[in-house]
């Protein structure tokens, strides 16, 4: 047994308003600068819908992910490494910019700079690829809150497949349609497609929390991880010619703060974690056939209160507050203690670590608009069972298809919902509520304690890095060494600033600290090369 | 065998290598952010999928060419197959293959010229590279077709003076006269060559020095271990990640 941590989130989709918080902050955060302006680590997509880039689920067209052979092993849906190598001068299946969506600004100098006159001045929309006038015609979110579903709901990708299946219509008419938010980011996976894909072996997955992230001084943007990554979470900046993702915040997760994402979510509806799990039982479950996907990445999480595992992990050097983060881990909860998140689209094979708990909101919305009550077990169990449609398409999502964990997983939840209004109105507290979907009463307060109440402490159990322990009092001894500080510049041997330049201008958070702290305003000057407002704090000059 | 005779040939090409090797080093010591092949696919995909792998096919195939006309000696292969065989297999292959890399990379430059997006993103690194690029295949198109001839009309065989030059530089007797004794067609080539190779450490070239060869044998999943260090600070004199609020179209490289 191979232990390793890996951070992870789960977001309960139940809580999702949609509001794109999370894309804005993720932006100014990390993809604030030039190569960048359409890249969203974080989006946020209307389902049922398109997605971002475009249908970016047809995996027949963008061969994304892994696929299992004959056989029983994987190989990558776009090919061997033979094939990749002899087709490297050009990705055979690559998305384009008209994919994504031409990125654009307003000529907003327009509207006071123009001379007097009869019109009124307009701020025209300029691409900010070719710097020319544009029609905007999409963007990250164009077919947000079922926005021109007419048009284009037809082409989502699941609702053509379902309709395939189903051999039926699938109305869109406003009224009668289901909606929900999907929220994404990178999936930090487990068996990551995108870093198969690398030809220069660029991106790697941290050993010590699974953060995968892309070296930039190593990526020669040979730009096959784009076509690996089945979610398209690997974007290429077309300034710099490197890949660039998700870095799921590892500055602020190694200080033990949340993602940028999570700390603003309007919805407080992301958790964030630890798990521990088998790197050596990893390429097997991944090979598991479709039907068995979920519950073979439920068994590589291993339980952190084993004793077995502790010891294990204990052995193999894990630290104690890790241990003790990984048995608090609200992510291990609701995955494997409570069953109720669920992984997207396991199919691809890449173990994903960003989980959801399943909306039962097109279900409840839909029995509120018909006159029911949509707090009623009975009507609740009831409707699940019925609205085939809702229940299909987040099988689609979460489980390959199988309907049945995902109408278990909602049935857990509207269980809760009656139980807990049992207890709010004091009607009492049923537990053959808790019965019929295979919980106690106790576990069901608790599991509505984590998803409802959702203490911060509680969503976030995120341990620090252990730095330290491999280098003393480091944090101490080097801490002249960041930005402002007298050590910073002498690092080559030829002088000032030379030798290898860190490409990410991050600065850790001790440094952050004591420019917060400090009685002058950080000069334009220490701060003119940052690459993005991960630490912005109050005490900065003012002047751009 | 005069004076310019001897820097050309005796002294330009180690100074040419030693640009090549000290550049290449500096290169990658300094500055792996820039090291690249700055894929424009993104932008445009159509084309580039014709002509960037006929391009390259077809230099790999005349890189071959080069090295086995410049290394094996003309007696070894005489040994194998008469001239005119070996003749007419190398100009067969050889032109086929300057063909496609011509034709390639005329598409690649057409493609810049007229997409937008891939025109805006051509800096003036590239543009000095495409120039020297397409001089140097071009030249060697004209020394293959009428460089056989010297002025006064003598048959002319490279393998016996370019060749017999090119080995004698790799054991450090550079055979000046050998090389004085070729035609001006090659001597151009060359010449064109040398500017090539002492640019490749200097432009988006690098990137063939980097060819991913290791991902045949490395394992799919890379484990690493967080960096020692907390990020060291990068500066404004560094290249990286542009600072925030850079335009896609700002050109200015801090
Ligand atoms: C085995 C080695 C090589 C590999 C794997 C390789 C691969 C690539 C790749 C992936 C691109 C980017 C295409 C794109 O997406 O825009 C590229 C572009 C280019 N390569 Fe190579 N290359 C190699 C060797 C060379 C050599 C030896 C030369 C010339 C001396 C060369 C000249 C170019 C040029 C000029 C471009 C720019 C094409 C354009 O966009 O206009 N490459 N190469
Ligand atoms: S979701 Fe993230 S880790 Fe997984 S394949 Fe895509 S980029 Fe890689
Ligand atoms: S900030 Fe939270 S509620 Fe708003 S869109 Fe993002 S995930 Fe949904």
């Amino acid at each position: 047994m191979r232990i390793m941590a890996q951070v992870g989130m789960v977001m309960n989709l139940d809580k999702c308003i949609g509001c794109h918080t999370c894309s804005v902050t993720c932006k100014q955060a990390w993809t604030n600068r030039a190569g960048t302006e359409y890249v969203w680590f974080n989006n946020v997509e209307t389902r049922p819908g398109l997605g971002y880039p475009r249908r970016y689920e047809d995996q027949d067209k963008w061969r994304g992910g892994w696929v299992r052979t004959k056989s029983g092993g994987l190989k990558l849906r776009s090919g061997g490494r033979f094939a990749k190598l002899l087709s490297i001068f050009a990705s055979p299946v690559q998305p384009e910019l008209n994919d994504y969506y031409e990125p654009w600004t307003y000529d907003y100098a327009n509207l006071i700079s123009a001379p007097l006159g009869d019109d009124f001045p307009v701020a025209r929309p300029k691409s900010l690829i070719t710097g020319e006038d544009t029609a905007i015609t999409w963007s990250a979110n164009w077919d947000d809150s079922l926005g021109g579903v007419y048009a284009t709901g037809s082409t989502d990708p699941i609702i053509e497949k379902l309709r395939d299946e189903a051999n039926e219509k699938i109305k869109f008419e406003y009224e009668k349609s289901f909606m929900f938010f999907l929220p994404r980011i990178c999936e930090h996976c487990l068996n990551p497609s995108c870093m198969a894909s690398c030809p220069s072996g660029a991106i790697y997955k941290r050993a010590e929390d699974g953060i995968v992230l892309v070296d930039q001084d190593r990526c020669r943007g040979w730009r096959q991880c784009i076509t690996g990554c089945p979610y398209k979470k690997m974007y290429f900046n077309h300034r710099s010619g490197k890949a660039e993702k998700c870095t799921f915040c590892y500055p602020r997760v190694e200080v033990g703060l949340p993602t940028v994402c999570s700390e603003t979510c309007v919805g407080r509806l992301r958790y964030l974690g630890i798990v521990f799990y088998d790197a050596d039982k990893v390429l097997e479950a991944a090979s598991a056939p479709d039907d068995e996907l979920y519950e073979s990445q439920l068994d590589l999480l291993l339980d952190p209160h084993d004793p077995q595992v502790v010891a294990a992990a204990q052995a193999a050097g894990m630290p104690a507050d890790w241990i003790t983060a990984a048995q608090r881990s609200p992510i291990y909860a609701l995955i494997k203690h409570f069953k109720v998140a669920l992984p997207l689209h396991p199919e691809y094979r890449t173990m994903p670590m960003v989980w959801y708990i399943p909306p039962l909101s097109p279900v409840t919305d839909l029995l509120k608009d018909q006159g029911h009550d949509a707090e009623a077990a009975g009507n609740l169990f009831g409707a699940i069972d019925a609205l085939r449609i809702p229940v299909s398409y987040l099988a689609e999502l979460f489980t390959a298809g199988d309907t049945s964990i995902v109408t278990g997983v909602l049935q857990k939840l509207a269980a809760m919902r009656s139980y807990m209004r049992g207890v709010t109105l004091g009607t009492g507290r049923d537990p053959e509520l808790a019965a019929a979907v295979g919980m106690t009463p106790e576990a069901m307060e608790q599991m509505y304690r984590l998803l409802a109440i959702a203490k911060y402490d509680e969503r976030y159990v995120i341990p620090k890095a252990h730095r330290e322990e491999a280098h003393g009092l480091e944090e101490l001894a080097c801490s002249l060494d960041f930005e402002g500080g007298p050590g910073m510049y002498e690092s080559g041997p030829f002088g000032e600033a030379s030798g290898r330049p860190v490409p990410v201008a991050i600065e850790t958070y001790s440094a952050l600290k004591a420019r917060q702290q400090a009685e002058e305003a950080a000069s334009s000057d220490q701060l003119h090369h940052r690459a993005g407002m991960l630490n912005w704090d109050a005490n900065e000059d003012a002047k751009p | 065998m005069n004076a310019l005779d001897i820097m050309l040939w005796g002294v330009l090409p180690y100074v040419v290598a030693l640009v090549l090797v000290a550049g290449t080093i500096w290169r990658y010591k300094y500055d792996q952010f820039g090291w690249t092949t700055r894929s424009s696919q993104l932008y445009e995909s159509r084309l580039l999928r014709v002509a960037s792998p006929m391009f390259h096919y077809g230099l790999f195939v005349v890189l071959m060419g080069h090295l086995m006309g410049l290394l094996i000696p003309k007696a070894w292969t005489d040994l194998v197959v008469s001239q005119e065989g070996y003749h007419a297999v190398a100009l067969g292959a050889g032109t086929v293959a300057g063909v496609a890399t011509l034709v390639g990379i005329g598409l690649l430059i057409y493609r810049r010229r007229t997409t937008g997006p891939v025109f805006l993103a051509t800096t003036r690194n590239d543009k000095l590279m495409y120039v020297i690029l397409v001089a140097a295949i071009v030249l060697g198109i004209v020394a293959t077709l009428t460089g056989d001839h010297t002025p006064t009309g003598e048959h002319h065989n490279y393998r016996e003076t370019v060749s017999i030059w090119f080995r004698s530089l790799l054991i450090f007797q550079p055979d000046v006269e050998a090389m004085a004794a070729s035609t001006w067609q090659f001597k151009v080539h060359i010449l064109m060559g040398f500017a090539l190779i002492a640019l490749i450490p200097f432009s988006r070239l690098v990137h063939a020095f980097t060819v991913p060869l290791h991902y045949l044998f490395r394992p799919y999943v890379v484990y690493r271990s967080r960096d020692d260090a907390p990020a060291a600070p990068s500066h404004g004199r560094v290249r990286g990640w542009d600072p925030i609020g850079t335009k896609d179209r700002e050109r200015t490289k801090p």
